[in-house]
């Protein structure tokens, strides 16, 4: 094997195809993307080289403000609930449920695998108000309450989003943050029991310090998923009402492609690539130590 | 080998990779000369049926010929994306030789300005075809792009109010003829149980319509070439009156609840079966109003008015609001002999095949009479031919990211959630 590894050539028909492959869809876009950040036009009536013009717009332009504000919102807060509630059904199927959680783990993984348009049609349908209502405004009219138009304030909107990916994405991170919790040796916890933690006390000193290291990996995916996320706001709200659930890649989209403003549209997509580093940065730098070395 | 031949080698290797990278962008980025073209291509949007049908049936007989010599062929792009196909489509020097031309006139202006298009007028004055499009359409057409004409009119469609004869005749209402009667009208509607306007709100154009008409009728039939003019501002204060009269009827709960849910065919429903009083909407409805399945309430009960004038204000109700539909543009990469050929075969006779096969308006002349017509297309003819002078909608002279705004805020504009001034800054912030 280390003969193999050693050869250059063997590398090169191993690697090179893949390399290539991956420069090609991956690399040259990337690039050519960063390229068009000091373009304006369109492919109908060219492109001319503005400089620093897309830039400084990124400053000038009071939706991509809104769009910002609204990603770091979403991202925040579905990043806090959905790892919370994996957590939280991670520590459900090992301490409660034990062997027995294979179909629970099943169910709560069941709207992973469901296409996200599908998804969003379905919440529409149950939040809907005309028109004909769904079964969320049947249900508050049962309590006396009056139906809601869900989606026509951003706050209402906005809570509806975030319910339906939290639904849509929990169980992905309870399985994720379950196969950290298996890996952690039955004889701690013995250990920490005879020594009479139990409960919330054995979780804050001995799990939560013990899985950290998954748990800063499903903040990543998670933070990194949310602050890119795309086809469930478009097929759920469409970024209304107005543009009050717009976030930065579908404003990125409708720029690009709809305005056929290639140049912005590639200066706020270069935004939010910077937005996922320094997000991934900061949370690496605020958890330097390798918990798995101790 | 040294470890100078292995860098040389790691370097001739990257520097392969490069070149074959280059050559396969290069292949994909297009932009030769394009051959003569062997087919008629037609790009369509998905949605729109009735043109690449009369195209087809053009092509079994009367442009038999054409299609012999030029075989049609029809593909279809969903309009949601349309824009970018033809972005994409422009950059290579691929258009078809026909195609509808984009979303908003902004597109077809954009492939004028960068040359990519057959003019229309001319190309039919060599044809000695001229004639086949009628003035009205002409004038309509020359409006949206700037005096050009370099698109063919498929339709031909005057908006107004439809409102329901039995509904208004039960309650004792006239055909309203000023705004203030229309908003009597309105609350008496309102008061009897019944929704007073039907209206799209989830697409938000049916409801900017009312913006434009109201200032069409307020300040006149140049109000938003003004506008486009940089001469005036959407948030000067008569412009905001506009906005502020149509955010006044949503106020009064007169497009009934949650009119921000209710979409196009719900909203072609909700009159059609008799809940909703008036539908303001383009003559393009006929189609739906002419279908008795759809129909519940009877072609007989459904009458048309033009939007009310205002008191006071300096337009007129003749000058009805129209557009030409999906407008087509032809390739002037693949314009050749026989694609012409084509193009005066369509303007002899699109207009008769669409009006007799599919019930459709256009702004082709009817040079084969069309015999048995149902009485609303015969009435809704008989406007078109009556109107002088007609005026566009709200957003006709906007780019893409003004239009765009203004559609997806006006049911935040009906709902009170923002308010006339904010919906016409919003929009005057995105016009160039």
């Amino acid at each position: 094997m280390n003969r193999v590894l050693g050869d250059w050539r063997a590398i090169t028909i191993l690697l090179g195809p893949a390399l290539l492959v991956y420069t090609l869809v991956m690399l040259v876009p990337i690039f050519w993307s960063l390229g068009y950040t000091v373009f304006e036009g369109n492919p109908i009536l060219g492109f001319t080289f503005v400089g620093f013009d897309n830039f400084a717009q990124l400053f000038t332009d009071p939706k991509v403000g809104d769009a910002l504000w609204f990603t770091i919102r979403y991202a925040v807060v579905l990043t806090l609930l959905q790892v919370l509630f994996g957590y939280g059904l991670a520590l459900i199927y090992v301490f409660w449920l034990r062997k027995a959680s294979g179909v629970i783990r099943t169910l709560a993984f069941f709207p992973v695998v469901l296409p996200t348009v599908a998804v969003a049609l379905l919440f529409q349908e149950l939040f809907k108000i005309a028109p004909v209502q769904g079964l969320v405004n049947d249900i508050l009219n049962v309590f006396g309450i009056a139906s809601v138009d869900w989606f026509a304030s951003s706050a209402t909107a906005f809570w509806v989003m975030i319910f339906m990916d939290l639904w849509r994405s929990m169980g992905f991170y309870a399985v994720l943050l379950y196969a950290g919790l298996v890996d952690i040796p039955d004889d701690i916890f013995e250990s920490a029991r005879l020594d009479g933690a139990s409960g919330f006390r054995l979780v804050w000193h001995i799990v939560i310090p013990l899985s950290l290291p998954v748990l800063l990996s499903s903040i990543i995916f998670s933070i990194n998923g949310t602050l890119k996320v795309f086809d469930s706001i478009l097929a759920l709200t469409g970024g209304g009402p107005g543009n009050t659930t717009t976030p930065l890649t579908l404003y990125m989209f409708q720029t690009s492609f709809t305005y056929g403003e290639y140049g912005f549209g590639s200066t706020i997509a270069l935004l939010l690539t910077v937005l996922c580093l320094v997000v991934t940065i900061f949370i690496f730098q605020s958890n330097r130590r390798d918990l798995t070395k101790d | 080998m040294t470890t100078a031949r292995t860098k040389a080698s790691r370097l001739a290797f990257f520097g392969a990779a490069i070149g074959v990278t280059t050559l396969a962008l290069t292949s994909c980025a297009g932009g030769g000369e394009a051959a003569a073209p062997t087919e008629f291509s037609y790009l369509s949007f998905a949605e729109n049926t009735s043109i690449q049908d009369t195209l087809t049936t053009l092509s079994e007989d009367s442009c038999a010929a054409e299609n012999d010599a030029l075989p049609l062929k029809v593909s279809t792009q969903p309009q949601a994306s349309y824009d970018q196909q033809l972005q994409l489509l422009a950059g290579q020097n691929a258009l078809p030789s026909l195609f509808a031309s984009g979303n908003s006139p902004q597109v077809a202006k954009d492939l004028q300005t960068g040359d990519k298009l057959v003019d229309i007028a001319a190309e039919l004055d060599d044809l000695d075809a001229a004639d086949d499009i009628l003035p009205a359409a002409r004038s309509t057409i020359e409006a949206l792009y700037g005096g050009e004409v370099f698109v063919l009119p498929t339709e031909l469609n005057v908006e107004g109010i439809w409102y329901n004869k039995a509904i208004f005749a039960e309650l004792g209402i006239e055909e309203p003829t000023t705004w203030d009667e229309l908003t009597d009208a309105a609350a008496t509607l309102n008061e009897a149980g019944v929704i007073p306007f039907s209206a799209d709100g989830q697409d938000g154009w049916p409801l900017t319509r009312l913006v434009g008409n109201y200032l069409y009728r307020s300040l006149g039939p140049d109000a938003l070439q003004k506008v486009a003019d940089g001469d005036a501002e959407l948030t000067d204060p008569e412009y905001v009156e506009a906005a502020a009269a149509v955010a006044e009827l949503g106020a009064a709960g007169y497009f009934g609840p949650s009119v921000g849910s209710i979409d196009y065919m719900t909203a072609v429903n909700q009159f059609l079966t008799g809940q909703a009083g008036m539908f303001y909407m383009g003559s393009w409805i006929l189609a739906n109003f002419n279908d008795e399945a759809q129909n519940q309430i009877g072609a007989d009960n459904i009458g048309f008015m033009p939007f009310p004038e205002i008191e006071g204000g300096a337009g007129s109700s003749d000058q009805l609001a129209a557009n030409v539909g999906v407008p087509l543009a032809m390739s002037q990469e693949s314009f050749n002999d026989e694609t012409a050929a084509w193009l005066g075969c369509i303007a002899e006779n699109f207009g008769s095949e669409s009006l007799g096969s599919q019930g459709v308006i256009t702004g082709f002349a009817t040079n084969t009479p069309v015999e048995g017509l149902p009485p609303l297309t015969e009435m809704i003819q008989e406007k078109i031919a009556a109107t002088e002078q007609s005026v566009l909608w709200f957003e006709a002279l906007f780019d893409a990211k003004a239009a765009t705004t203004s559609q997806s805020n006006a049911s935040q504009l009906v709902t009170g959630a923002i308010s006339p001034e904010e919906f016409m800054g919003l929009v005057q912030a995105d016009l160039k």
